[in-house]
């Protein structure tokens, strides 16, 4: 017989060492899989190396996907620490593209200097409400919000279809459900020539040490851990719990709409329908693989990019699908949770007597 | 409203609703099992996905539209027993593992599906299901074409319905089932095991769910596409809590939904001139969550759905 026990304390190298290890596991587990397709492991490891590392573009392309997984991880990362199951960051992230193109593409012909900051701030508030409105749902009906956030991706997405097939629809876009592009003085400029990575990166790094300051050292997170360790308890010493879920709510609605407003400001230009490869899914991966550290986000988010910039520039090489990548981040997230449950506990193995007393 | 009266009054709507219908009945079904277990199974989403690909894989391979269910269920049982065992023996957050589950599985059937068909342009085509045409009962008037057109696979999961109707308030496996989802405590008391109980229960449940998905790619359509399931598996996590976790409100909400579906694309083309066809197409997942709204207070939850259990921790 085997019994599960828990440690009595978990090691910092042990905990920090976990999602090293899964990821490391996730990555060697694609084997089975690149080997299925018939490609050699070894020959398609090395070039996802070299698509990742192999020159200064690669990096910046790495960099340019690992952007948007800050965001969506931060969102994540902040709302699970509070217990609050935000599972609607994609549809967030466009309701903040959204918002970003309705004010930023020609709406306000201003200078810079004032639009970029408003952009952010309007794409910011439109993927908060996005998150306010099923916390209501959740504080008013007891609606839970899995359920409810997970339904509004899919409403939001079909919004978006409406609304480039309708009102922000660009003019000489011949038909094409698709935006007119942010005005040049409203675009998030580059941080290197010809490199695609933008300063939306800036913004990312930014936010993530902020939210790891706040997380820690300040009231405000102190509540919200204390919130989601044990809501009873928290209510119990004073601390309004609702107001701390709405609270949470909107930071992290905000942070996924910034990945929407990163996208489409930063990168893109202009908004389509398929501005997000599903970065509001791969964002609880990525915040799941950091312990829900903002700063581990960041680690975790440059890893997961590396895995799908690095399946791509595999892909095209050797000719295998790059579903390959959407495989190890799935079995990365399978992996750190087995390993958080190694962490925490110890398996032991006992007699048969014992073990029925 | 004459035309919304002739829609409501036609054969044919009621014959489609009961078709959309179809694979929520199997999935709310599916998800009902699990939850009455104490288990949320996220991983539904996926396991429809997994289902709808092997279901329609093994058809294409030569195994035969019955072949195709079994290998079906048989791999909605696989992905559900890993779920199983992260959620139960090791009592891993049930949000989380089953969000893991649901990716882990779309991902292995798109890299499936795209390994064995790597350059494609129109997705291979099997023959699908036909409907049955019972002998007189299908001339009967209304519900011939409604209830006797249907495909075998309608017929299965309104079997379902009434087997898992039965085994839950009639058998002492649904007796000893709901008390897992309940107090666990209880049922160890009595010398079952809770372990057992909820893997198994699991296992079945995400075996109903991929035949939700098989009858995507075996009835309703005949090929296997990418973002087929398009959110239907969540809607399926909506109507149970709608449902009260019972089967036979789970049918009902099915039904509804599957009504509201097949209205949605009527008026659709009623009123296409007016109104966009989104608003029609953002329906059914906004009635999901005014459902979920109305039924969220007065719902009775399985008192440990979400809960882990250890043995020998009180």
């Amino acid at each position: 017989m085997i019994r599960i026990e828990p440690r009595e304390q978990t090691s910092r190298a042990f905990a920090l060492g976990v999602p090293v290890l899964a990821a490391g596991v996730a990555l060697a587990l694609a084997a089975i899989p690149l080997m299925a397709a018939g490609a050699n492991p070894i020959r398609a490891y090395s070039e996802m190396l070299r698509g990742v590392f192999g020159s200064v573009f690669a990096v910046s392309e790495m960099l340019t996907r690992a952007t948007p997984l800050i965001f969506t991880g931060l969102a994540a990362a902040l709302a699970f620490r509070a217990r609050l199951w935000n599972i609607g960051a994609e549809g967030q992230l466009y309701l903040g593209a959204m918002a970003a193109v309705a004010i930023g593409s020609g709406a306000l012909d201003i200078p810079g200097l004032f639009l970029v900051p408003l952009v952010i701030v309007v794409g910011a508030a439109a993927g908060a409400a996005g998150m306010v409105a099923p916390t209501y749902l959740k504080v008013r009906f007891g609606a839970d919000e899995v359920v409810t956030t997970l339904l509004l991706n899919f409403i939001i997405l079909i919004f978006l279809q409406m609304m480039l097939e309708g009102p922000l629809q660009d003019p000489m876009s011949l038909g094409w459900p698709q935006s007119a592009p942010i005005l040049d003085q409203g675009v998030l400029p580059p941080l290197m020539d010809r490199m695609r990575v933008h300063s939306g990166l800036i913004l990312a790094l930014v936010l993530a040490a902020c939210a790891q300051f706040m997380l820690i050292r300040s009231v405000w997170g102190f509540k919200l851990r204390a919130v989601g360790e044990n809501a009873a308890a928290a209510r119990h010493a004073g601390i309004n719990v609702k107001r701390s879920l709405f609270g949470v709510a909107a930071i992290s609605g905000g942070l996924a709409g910034l990945a929407g407003v990163s996208e489409v400001a930063g990168l893109k230009g202009y908004l389509t329908a398929d501005l997000s490869p599903g970065f509001g899914y791969t964002g609880i991966v990525v915040a799941m693989l950091a312990g829900l550290s903002p700063v581990g986000v960041v680690i975790a988010a440059v890893f997961i990019a590396s895995v799908f910039v690095g399946a791509d520039s595999m892909s095209r090489a050797m000719g295998v699908s790059s579903f390959l990548a959407d495989l190890v981040v799935s079995m990365a997230l399978l992996c750190v949770l087995v390993g958080g449950f190694l962490a925490k506990y110890r398996i032991l193995r006992t007699k048969r007597a014992e073990a029925a007393s | 409203m004459m035309d919304l009266l002739n829609i409501l009054l036609s054969e044919s709507f009621w014959a489609a609703s009961l078709r959309i219908a179809t694979p929520l009945i199997f999935g709310v079904l599916g998800a009902l099992i699990c939850e009455r277990a104490g288990v949320l199974n996220l991983g539904i989403e996926g396991i429809f996905v997994v289902g709808a690909m092997c279901g329609w894989m093994a058809v294409w391979l030569g195994a035969g539209l019955w072949g195709g269910v079994i290998v079906a269920a048989l791999s909605g049982g696989v992905f559900g027993l890993l779920h199983a065992i992260l959620t139960v023996p090791l009592g891993l957050s049930q949000h989380v593992s089953g969000l893991g589950i649901t990716l882990f599985a779309t991902s292995v059937s798109y890299f499936t599906y795209r390994t064995a068909l790597p350059n494609v342009s129109s997705p291979p085509r099997i023959e699908p299901f036909q409907p049955l045409d019972v002998p007189l009962l299908s001339d009967l008037p209304f519900l011939g074409p409604v209830l006797f057109q249907q495909t075998a696979l309608t017929w299965l999961a309104l079997l379902l319905v009434a087997l898992v109707w039965y085994v839950m308030n009639r058998s002492a496996l649904g007796v000893a089932l709901k008390a897992v989802g309940d107090n666990p405590d209880s049922v160890d008391a009595q010398g079952l095991s809770v372990y057992a109980l909820r893997i198994w229960a699991i296992v079945a449940g995400s075996a109903l769910m991929a035949l939700g998905g098989a009858f995507l790619t075996m009835s309703a359509f005949d090929a296997f596409f990418f973002g087929m399931v398009n959110g239907r598996g969540w809607v399926c996590i909506a109507l149970v809590i709608f449902a009260s976790w019972r089967p036979g409100k789970a049918l009902l909400g099915a039904l509804l939904f599957g009504a509201f579906d097949a209205l949605q694309v009527r008026l659709q083309t009623e009123m296409g001139a007016l109104v966009p066809g989104q608003v029609f197409l953002m329906a059914p997942y906004i009635l999901s969550i005014i459902a979920l709204v109305i039924a969220a207070r007065s719902a009775d939850y399985p008192r440990a759905l979400l809960t882990p259990w250890f043995k020998g921790q009180r």
